[in-house]
């Protein structure tokens, strides 16, 4: 165990330091992240485990790092959002709907991170089609938060969409995990966990190959222990592919070599619009922590205005399902995954969703649905939209005047398991902070911040101009530094 | 005038029991886009495949697939809009048409609801007697077709067939400009030979890439527009008319009963010439249109249109113009030989530095004549446009007649082989020596001195004469000769 525990101890960078400098082979990293996945199956962070598969890529990761050959991230030992489709392995988007699904084609993301030398240990829980903010409506059940509040066992959530993602980091389950973010499914549970998520602009990762949500709002991005983690992985996922045209052609940039280059002559806005009623005074208080820590770093601070912040998240709750009623419409029993028989046609199509969807999947197809209605279009579906491009000019306003914004991600810190499953509208405020940036397509990175009362990670957001992520990276990893943000939860799982 | 403000000629009102009707009429025709990939897939789109073999992990919507536009589809629709003279719209948007179909997989049909590519355009449609008008076209966009449900192979299941999935359609929306069914079959006769010039439609019914939704409603003549039925997919140009004719009386009969008629979707049956209530307007479905966010807006820059534009090949209307004016052609002779573009090339090139009206009448009468009776298509024909040329040749400088012509051009036609080698080895030869001919006639007014009296008074009886040297020689004489020497022969009065 005691090597194990150095193991996992290691960062991405770390490890794959090692693995270049052959301190530390691909096969004892992965067979300790099997270990680790093991004892902490009760967390419920992977709905799949591939430990032979994960083996077999650890073993051929070794001989090419004995040849001093591998790519960036050789041997480094991943895990994969259930929303991404894995060739030949089971890929459900934790929907029972997709009932042993298993896609004949790799994602776009993951497949270049394979490309790049990744080890798949398995395939990570998540929110039924993203569509969650606590990882409470998965098919699979629930997944548990590794942090608990001080002298507390209540189990708390992770987190949402990208809950076993950020369970599974916060846990050491391995070393890093790709997730999705719609509305701040990568941010929060982020936040939630004293993990780093980053939201790349809308167009940086290609979406090919990812069960779609909300088409116009996904987009993929890792959740890791560090800033520099999350920069070394984002350089992988990241890219042009002509299958996705809403992705861009421009070239990625080195993100890793971003960080280190400070702060100072940056200008941090912040958006006096975030300080909203009945926010914990906790998190305010981080709030100005955060902007002190940068301003101390020699970074300007500027008070800007959003002015149409506050119809952001209505506005989400409008065009995601909207989205979501068309992109699920082809889950429909005829071709894959779950059919429900009926006496005709109709009657199979409703047994199948009545069946195959959850609550919180169907409350969104149904809203979807009945916005775009007709007689319904402009007032809601349209007006959103009209939202939409007010939220977008509101943030180039903003961003004539400074380089990044600093607000929190979260409004509150991990909730327990069950406290909001049954209140849609305040799990819905946990995206407050959050749906602006996808609104507005704009890159977006949670920071670990600081502990709140009870002994649980609170996180900082900082929001950039499209395809800025390395100014975005360069100022994480300053607050990161400030922040010092070292604790950790006790692996109470492993008992 | 505004052409749909344009009433029926009396002869096409229809005569109800109350007093006169006029139908209006206004067609959405949904052609397949000529590519060799559909829309958004790089999946073949070849005719006749095996079930479900031209189908791609798109087409099939399996979770986290995105389409791709087609660039080939987007400039054949920009051509077709260039060949409709329409407006051409630099920015278009792709929507989705949501609803639950077992062959279609996505759950919704990519299409262009609010910003189609194609905007306002016109064609002229050809009439009999050499009428001509104009047909507005309100827009034409692209979208995807969708599958085929295949009901005859289970006995209580249904399978689907998805190679058609996906395949790009021009669905091409005219104004509501027609008033008869003859002028809504020579609307989509013209359409289809404009999109086969263009070559971006083959425009073959029978297989379904070429058809039609009529919309047909009745009105006292150039009175309000009535309320209109929509008949769903006809998908042959004498469907159109049979459906169009029972509809229109169907409505009629409603009306003058003190009906009214209700807005649905109605089915045509080509076995009972019918229609039949598919859908009505309450059971119309919600499509819920939306702009499609896998697709961003497709821009289109000013030179791609002037470089398509500059591609075009000549038209129907130009052609017919143009072989008036180089060929003389009467505007009948044209408009035929116009109505399939591969007929007008082979008419010029048997036309090339022969007499024209010659040419035109061998190729529209004696050519198609047997082409249609052997149910041959112009591809097919045993006679190539050179060799019928050659034929034309070997009359005009008299080395046969007409006459002659017609055997020779048939054997041509069975045997596939050049007309001066049949000349020749039939001994067709038109026989051109006087002396020949003198002693032809000659034997003939021996034989027929009755005749040679007779002919003094009924001057019509000297083609009787010709008839008789013909015969003699087999028809090889040359007919101009045997007149001239038979003149001189016998006295003939003149016929005033």
């Amino acid at each position: 165990m005691a090597k194990n525990d150095e193991l996992i101890g290691l960062t991405l960078a770390e490890a794959r330091d090692k693995l270049k400098a052959k301190e530390i082979t691909s096969a004892e990293l992965t067979d300790a992240y099997i270990s680790e996945m093991e004892a902490g199956r009760d967390l419920n962070a992977y709905v799949l485990e591939t430990a032979e598969q994960a083996r077999e890529m650890a073993k051929a990761s070794d001989a090419k790092l004995a040849k001093g050959e591998g790519g960036a991230i050789e041997g480094v030992p991943l895990g994969i959002k259930d929303l991404f489709c894995t060739k030949d392995v089971r890929s459900t988007a934790c929907s029972h709907i997709l009932d042993g699904f298993t896609p004949p084609y790799e994602s776009t993301v993951t497949s270049q991170l394979w490309r790049d030398g990744a080890v798949m240990l398995g395939k990570l829980n998540n929110d039924e089609f993203a569509m969650g903010s606590s990882n409470e409506t998965s098919f699979y059940g629930p997944v548990t938060n590794p942090w608990r509040r001080e002298g507390d066992d209540t189990k708390l959530v992770p987190g949402g969409s990208s809950g076993g993602s950020s369970a599974a980091v916060a846990a050491k389950l391995c070393l890093g995990a790709t997730a999705t973010d719609t509305g701040g499914s990568i941010r929060q549970p982020a936040a939630f966990t004293g993990t780093v998520g980053m939201k790349p602009t809308y167009g940086r990762c290609s979406r090919w190959g990812i069960v779609a949500f909300a088409s116009s709002l996904d987009q993929a991005g890792p959740i890791t222990r560090d800033v520099r983690d999350a920069a070394i992985m984002l350089k992988s996922m990241a890219g042009h592919d002509p299958q996705d045209t809403t992705s861009v052609d421009r070239p990625v940039p080195d993100y890793e070599a971003a960080l280190g280059q400070g702060v100072k002559g940056l200008t941090v806005g912040i958006p006096k619009e975030y300080r909203v009623d009945g926010m914990p005074e906790e998190i305010d208080t981080l709030w100005s922590q955060g902007v002190e820590w940068l301003k101390a770093a020699g970074a300007n601070i500027k008070e800007v205005s959003l002015p149409h912040t506050k119809y952001a998240l209505p506005a989400y709750y409008i065009v995601a399902p909207a989205e979501a009623s068309s992109n699920l419409a082809r889950y429909d029993g005829v071709r894959y995954g779950l059919r429900v028989e009926g006496k005709d046609i109709t009657e199979m199509y409703e047994n199948t969703r009545a069946e195959g969807f959850g609550d919180e999947v169907r409350r969104r197809v149904l809203i979807g649905t009945y916005v775009l209605s007709a007689g319904y279009y402009d007032a809601y579906y349209l007006k959103a939209q009209k939202v939409r491009s007010l939220i977008a000019h509101d943030f180039r306003q903003a961003f004539s005047e400074v380089d990044v914004l600093l607000t929190p991600t979260a409004p509150s810190a991990a909730f327990g398991i069950g406290e909001k499953s049954d209140d849609p509208l305040s799990m819905y405020l946990n995206d407050v902070f959050t749906v602006t940036v996808n609104l507005a397509g704009l890159p977006g990175i949670s920071v670990p911040a600081g502990l709140s009362k009870e002994g649980l990670p609170l996180g900082l957001q900082l929001i950039g101009r499209g395809f800025d992520e390395e100014t975005l990276f360069r100022t994480a990893h300053k607050l990161e530094e400030a922040a010092q943000f070292t604790a950790a939860p006790e692996a109470w799982w492993r008992s | 005038m505004d052409i749909g403000k344009r009433v029926a000629r009396e002869e096409d009102w229809i005569q109800g029991a109350t007093g006169d009707w006029e139908i209006v009429l206004g067609l959405e025709v949904h052609a397949q886009i000529t590519s060799k990939a559909k829309l958004f897939s790089g999946s073949s789109t070849e005719f006749g495949a095996e079930q479900n073999t031209h189908v791609s992990l798109v087409d099939a919507a399996l979770p986290g697939m995105l389409p791709v536009i087609n660039r080939v589809c987007v400039e054949q629709a920009v051509k077709t809009g260039l060949g409709l003279r329409a407006q051409i719209n630099l920015r278009s948007v792709f929507d989705r048409k949501n609803y639950f179909y077992p062959d279609l997989p996505q759950g919704y049909q990519i299409s262009q609801f609010k910003h189609p590519i194609v905007g306002e355009g016109e064609i002229e449609i050809d009439l009999p007697e050499e009428r001509v008008e104009k047909i507005g076209i309100e827009r034409l966009h692209m979208e995807q077709d969708a599958g085929k449900s295949v009901h005859d192979m289970h006995p209580t299941m249904s399978h689907v067939d998805l190679n058609r999935s996906g395949v790009a359609l021009m669905e091409i929306v005219s104004r509501p400009d027609m008033r008869s069914a003859e002028e809504a079959q020579a609307y989509v006769r013209k359409l289809r030979t404009i999109l086969r010039y263009l070559g971006t439609c083959d425009g073959n019914m029978e297989q379904g890439s070429l058809r039609a939704d009529v919309n047909v409603s009745v009105r006292r003549p150039g009175g309000e527009l009535g309320t209109r039925c929509e008949i769903k997919n006809v998908n042959s140009i004498r469907f159109i008319g049979q459906a169009i004719e029972h509809e229109a009386r169907r409505q009629i009969e409603i009306l003058e009963d003190g009906g009214k008629i209700d807005q649905e979707t109605r089915l045509f049956d080509p076995k009972t010439g019918e229609t039949r209530s598919m859908r009505s307007k309450e059971e119309a479905h919600d499509y819920r249109y939306f702009p499609d966010p896998d697709l961003l807006p497709l821009e289109l820059q000013q030179e791609d249109v002037d470089r398509i534009a500059a591609s075009l090949p000549e038209l129907p209307d130009e052609k017919k113009e143009r072989l008036m004016t180089d060929y003389g052609l009467s505007a009948y002779d044209a408009t035929v030989l116009v109505s399939d573009g591969a007929r007008a090339d082979f008419f010029e090139e048997v036309a090339k530095g022969r007499d024209p009206k010659l040419a035109v009448n061998w190729v529209n009468g004696d050519l198609f004549g047997a082409l249609n009776r052997e149910g041959h298509s112009l591809e097919a024909s045993p006679v190539s446009a050179k060799q019928l040329g050659e034929l034309l040749d070997l009359i005009s400088d008299n080395t046969i007649s007409g006459r002659i012509a017609k055997d020779v051009f048939d054997s041509m036609y069975k045997t596939g082989r050049n007309a001066i080698e049949i000349v020749e080895k039939e001994g067709l030869r038109q026989v051109t020596d006087t002396g020949a001919i003198e002693a032809a006639i000659d034997e003939v007014i021996a034989a027929n001195p009755d005749k040679v009296e007779q002919v003094k008074t009924k001057p019509k009886l000297a083609g009787w004469f010709v008839g008789q040297v013909m015969k003699a020689t087999s028809g090889k004489a040359n007919p101009q000769l045997v007149n001239e020497i038979l003149a001189k022969k016998i006295d003939i009065p003149s016929e005033d």
